[in-house]
This record gives structure tokens, sequence and C-alpha cells, in this order.
């Protein structure tokens, strides 16, 4: 697709920051407030559809290749394994919660009833949606890239 | 009866999407067909889990003088429509490819027009 | 008309009847009966898993296998995209 006018460059500078600070929140308070992995990744990857359309998808796809996206996905799928696998060697079960209850990383326990927010409760359960928040966005926007960028090819050895 | 609307829409969704995508000759029209489908599912998961006069199954900063299981909604449907949500998105992305494909192949999208290998 | 577009017709139809004479043997809406296993986990949330939300609770540690099995889905709907635009060069 080609490029579109200066008004709609200027507007997508300005409200891509904003879509991606409210997505990362949505994904890191995945265990307070409703969201998590999945919710929070698709705002994010719809940010980045805004700044693909207003941009193009010729200049886009030679600044960003697909191989680093599709490896950048790969590291998000192998951390999630890697935190359910660890509960194996911690607590004898496969997604084992092994964080909860103990004073490490995530710790503490909440209060029964209706409590405040407090970041520091959850387990292992942040962790889990960071890597599947990640694996999310970068499928998504890959998705779209390839599309974008296939359809505006004159000629595809088909 | 005003208690089984939500159920009636999810019908007719079920029989929307079946009616586009077995009636008509365009490629398009019939991948709209089956999201619809997609929908209609997904929204008769959630109306099977809600209670009257319920609020949604969180701890932070409930509204005071709620007792807890037997005014909030049930979770387990939500839970099972986010996994729903995201295989569809996955089968639409795979639809849409296919049908790109083709067009770039045979020039023309009408499923009539489509009926021999090309060689 | 066509044969074709009678038999369609028909066959709507007869699933039209099916579902919404099968609409009222449902439980009425917002009334969900005996839910043993849903009352658990909203009691049972903040002191097994530690967390406030019973939805993302259930996603990632109830149940949390069925996500590792929508992982693979995504995993390998991203895998068929990027195979079927792939370019051969000569």
């Amino acid at each position: 697709m080609t490029e579109m006018t200066k008004i709609v460059k200027t507007l997508a500078n300005i409200l891509f920051p904003f879509t991606v600070i409210f997505g990362l929140y949505v994904i890191a308070h995945g265990h307070l407030t409703p969201g998590g992995g999945f919710q929070g990744g698709a705002i994010v990857a719809s940010g980045c559809a805004l700044l693909l359309v207003a941009y193009g998808s010729r200049w886009v796809f030679t600044r960003i290749k697909e191989k680093r996206l599709a490896a950048f996905e790969s590291i998000g799928a192998i951390a999630f394994i890697t935190v359910a696998l660890l509960g194996i060697v911690f607590s004898m079960m496969f997604f084992g919660n092994f964080l909860a209850g103990s004073n490490l990383l995530f710790g503490t326990t909440p209060a029964t009833g209706s409590t405040l927010a407090d970041f520091n409760t959850g387990g292992v359960l942040p962790l889990m949606n960071f890597a599947v928040g990640v694996k999310v966005i970068a499928g998504l926007f890959v998705i779209v890239l390839i599309m974008a960028y296939a359809s505006s090819a004159k000629e595809w050895g088909s | 009866m005003i208690e089984y609307i939500p159920y009636i829409a999810v019908v007719s969704m079920i029989f929307i999407g079946l009616y586009a995508a077995m009636f008509r000759r365009n490629l398009i029209k019939m991948v709209i067909g089956i999201t619809i489908i997609e929908s209609g599912v997904n929204l008769f998961l959630i109306t099977l889990g809600y209670r009257e006069g319920g609020v949604a199954p969180i701890y932070t900063s409930l509204p005071p003088g709620t007792t807890y299981p037997e005014q909030m909604v049930l979770p387990i449907p939500q839970a099972l429509t986010l996994t729903s949500i995201v295989i569809g998105v996955a089968v639409l992305a795979l639809m849409l490819s296919l049908v790109m494909h083709i067009y770039r192949k045979y020039g023309t999208l009408d499923v009539q027009k489509i009926r021999r290998l090309k060689e | 008309m066509e044969k074709r577009v009678i038999a369609g017709a028909l066959a709507l139809t007869i699933i039209a009847v099916f579902f919404v004479f099968s609409i009222f043997l449902l439980h009425p809406f917002g009334d969900p009966g005996d839910v043993q296993m849903d009352d658990h986990i909203i009691v049972n949330t903040q002191n097994e898993t530690g967390t406030n939300n019973a939805v993302t609770s259930i996603v990632f540690d109830y149940r949390g296998f069925d996500t590792l099995g929508e992982a693979t889905i995504l995993f390998s709907a991203v895998a068929g995209v990027i195979m079927i635009f792939r370019r051969v060069k000569e």
C-alpha cells in the first residue's frame, strides 16, 4: 500500500505512544483488573497496525524484516513453556504455582474479601502474562504486515 | 418468554451465518458467513453463565455489601470464550490468505468459475 | 426454481425448527441452577493462587493446559501465513 498524507501521519505519530502504553498497562495488571495477556496484546497490535496503514507497507517492510519478528514470537513461546516446566522442578506439578505464598518475587497472599490492588501478589501469573503478551503482539503484527505487503507487490512468483 | 431472548438472538446469528455460507457465490461473502457463525457461538457461551444481579468475579474494590459466591457471575464460561475467540482469529487469517492466493491465480472470485485445476 | 435452491431451503428450515425447539429445554437466562465447581473456584481463588482476578486464575492456573494449546494454534497460524506468501527465487 502507498503512504498517506501529512495529516494522517501526524495523527498516527501522536496516537501511537498512548495506545502502546495503555496496552502494556492492561498486560501488566492482568492479575488485578480485567485484562491479561491476550487482551493487552490485541490492543498493542492494533496500535502497530495503525502505524502500518499510515506509513505504507513497503516502507515498513524494508525497515522490519519478518524474520526478526518471528524470532520475537518464538522467544515469547519459549518463555511461557519454561515457566510451566519450572513448576515440575519446584512443586511436582506441570503449571504448578511455586511462587504463591513464598516470599520470593511475587509472593504475598492478599487478604480475603474486597481488597485494594496490591501489585506484589499473583505468584507465577504476571510472568506468564508478559510471555503471552509478547507472543500475541508479534504474531498479530506479522500477519497484518505480510498480508499488506503481499497485496501490493506488482508481480509475485505464483 | 422475555427470559429466552438472548437464545433467540444466538439462533438468528447462526441462521444468518449458515445462509450466507451456503447460498452466496462470492468467496469473501462465504468467509464473512463463517465469521458470523463463530461470533454467534461465542455469544452463546457467555450467556450461559449469567446470574441475576451479579457483579464481575474480581475482588479488587468490590461494591460494598456483596456476598461472594451468591452474587458473582460464573467465571468459567468467560475463560473458555477467550480461547474460542483466539481460535477464530487464527482460522480467519488462514482463510483470507488462501482467498488472496486463489484470486491471484484465477483472476476472479466467483465460485462457479473456479472449477477445474488450472494447468 | 432449481433443485439446489429447494433442497437448501428445506435443509435450513429443518435446522431452524430443531434449534427453536431446543431453546426451551435450556435453563432460563439468569438462573444457572446447581454450580459447584464455580463456587469452589470463586471462594478459594485468593488463598490458593494468590490473585484477585478469578478469570485470569482459571486461564493460567486451574486450566493452564488449554492456554498451552491456544499458544500452539497461534504459532501455527502465523507459520501458515508466512509459508503461503513466500517467494521462490528461480
